[in-house]
């Protein structure tokens, strides 16, 4: 079971460098949506047999969220904003690579270092991985100058904070985990509104160009 | 019985090399719905060549002519330090897979002045072109190299490949399949092929191995294209030696299985270059970059 968890961090570990490496915003959707439906699927591997009524109900849900609806909507914002690709970020997509390298280095080292529950954690990599994504979905915030890839980067950043919560399922309650993904549900919503009335006010979605707005 | 098998690696390597770039030629041949050249084409041209004599420019020296010979020596040296289907290499000792990078850094290197040396215009830029990939191929194939050493506790390619058993891969999977892809890039850039170069193109241009050696002729060419063809099956021998976990035991089968192997992965090359479009020139280091966090990602795996 163990090295089943292993492969799946692996994956989620080469989606968020696919995530850094990569320029076009429809592929980029599909990377989060794939992140998310795989992460869907993760409390079901590392529930150790006993699959309650709960444990399905977070991930069906999840699923339908992160695999589903949010593709949908920010699917139909790049089309309604008629954006294709990332043309200029702020930190070029080989340096953004480099740095992705740079950062997991130290998210394994820190992740295997955090003094935590030796029972909560299924598999010796979900901690690092954890930390990993959290790291690229700010450093997809920060860099990236086309709205859309920052809502992408708070939604890497949600997945990973969710590989948090998936390692302490058990004792999480569920309550919390519902609320948080109605929070991000709520968050991406207004967000592709904000994109669309972005585009239709100023023709096109850099958020740098905002900050040149004066009264 | 030690010695036996080795040498009778190296032999296959050395006869069996020129059939590889054939089974790519007909893969892609098959894509296109062609009938496609003879398997056998590359040893007809290597005949064909060295029958022929040798023009040399005025404007060139010693080095022009030590190129090819170079580089086909070199690619020979490495072929007695790759170990093939299970059985040790030849020449094997701690620390040996530097020696097998840099012979054919030795090999490139004679091959990139010998280009120079013509005065060429075009060469030079085949030749800084070689320069600047390879460079930026060797750090992932060492990652990657260094990973699998991590992984089987051995400094020597003769420890590393037949250490391979279906329980490394339960262990170390996600590791193994990392170092492999990584690998694999390097394969495809060293080796000039699709999407780094276009071994077909004629078009000076674009390419970079088939730019260097335009002013060679005759045995010298024949040595170039031998070479290559060497090349081409050592690194395909050290893919297939980290992909192939299982070994029977018994040297004529492994020998076979291995074989089998090398043109399975001759045939993939075939449908990558079929499916694919070369890259443009700008893109080829961020790809390299990619395969060296592959290869970074592996490492640090396995140095959990």
């Amino acid at each position: 079971m163990e090295t089943l968890i292993d492969s799946v961090m692996v994956v989620i570990l080469l989606s968020n460098l696919l995530l850094l490496g990569s320029s076009r915003l429809a592929a980029c959707i599909r990377i989060v949506a794939t992140q998310g439906i795989i992460l869907g699927i993760l409390p079901l591997l590392s529930s150790e047999g006993e699959i309650t009524i709960r444990v399905v109900l977070l991930a069906a849900w999840s699923i339908a969220l992160k695999g589903m609806v949010f593709p949908w909507l920010l699917n139909r914002a790049i089309r309604d904003a008629s954006v294709r690709r990332e043309v200029e970020p702020f930190v070029g997509y080989t340096t953004s690579l480099l740095l992705g390298s740079a950062a997991l280095a130290v998210s394994l080292w820190a992740g295997l270092r955090l003094p935590l529950p030796p029972a909560a954690v299924h598999s010796s990599l979900t901690v690092p991985v954890a930390l990993f994504t959290i790291m690229t979905g700010l450093f997809v915030i920060c860099s990236r100058r086309k709205a859309l890839n920052q809502v992408l980067g708070y939604l890497a950043l949600e997945n990973g904070i969710y590989i948090f919560g998936v390692a302490f399922v058990q004792k999480a309650p569920l309550l919390v985990e519902l609320g948080i993904l109605l929070d991000v549900f709520v968050a991406v919503f207004v967000m592709g509104i904000m994109i669309f009335h972005i585009n239709r006010e100023f023709d096109h979605i850099d958020t740098d160009q905002l900050s040149t707005l004066k009264e | 019985m030690n010695m036996i098998i080795p040498i009778i690696n190296v032999l296959l390597a050395l006869l069996l090399a020129p059939l590889l770039p054939g089974i790519i030629n007909r893969t892609k041949a098959i894509f296109a719905g062609r009938t496609g050249q003879p398997l056998l084409q590359l040893y007809y041209d290597i005949f064909r060549l060295l029958r022929k004599g040798a023009v040399y420019s005025r404007t060139t020296t010693w080095i022009f002519r030590a190129g090819p010979i170079v580089g086909l020596s070199s690619a020979i040296a490495a072929a007695t330090l790759v170990p093939f289907g299970g059985s040790r290499a030849l020449l094997a000792f701690s620390g040996d897979l530097f020696l097998f990078a840099y012979l054919f850094g030795l090999g490139r290197f004679f091959t990139v002045i010998a280009a120079l040396d013509t005065g060429s215009a075009f060469e030079g830029m085949g030749a800084s072109r070689e320069a600047q990939f390879s460079a930026l191929a060797e750090p992932v194939l060492f990652l990657g190299l260094v990973a699998v050493a991590r992984e089987t506790n051995s400094l020597s390619l003769s420890g590393m490949l037949p250490a391979m058993t279906p329980e490394t891969w339960i262990k170390a999977g996600p590791v193994l399949t990392l170092a492999a892809a990584a690998i694999l890039f390097v394969f495809l850039t060293e080796n000039s092929r699709i999407p780094v170069d276009d071994p077909n193109t004629h078009l000076e241009l674009t390419m970079i191995h088939e730019v260097m050696v335009l002013d060679h002729g005759g045995p010298d060419f024949a040595f170039i294209q031998y070479g290559a063809a060497l090349k081409l099956w050592i690194f395909g021998e050290l893919l297939t030696g980290i992909l192939l976990p299982l070994h029977t035991g018994w040297p004529p089968r492994d020998e076979i299985i291995a074989i089998a192997l090398m043109a399975a992965l001759a045939v993939a090359v075939g449908i990558i270059e079929s499916t694919m479009a070369r890259l443009r020139l700008v893109r080829i280091p961020q790809i390299l970059v990619g395969a060296g966090t592959l290869a970074l990602l592996s490492l640090l795996l396995a140095l959990r």
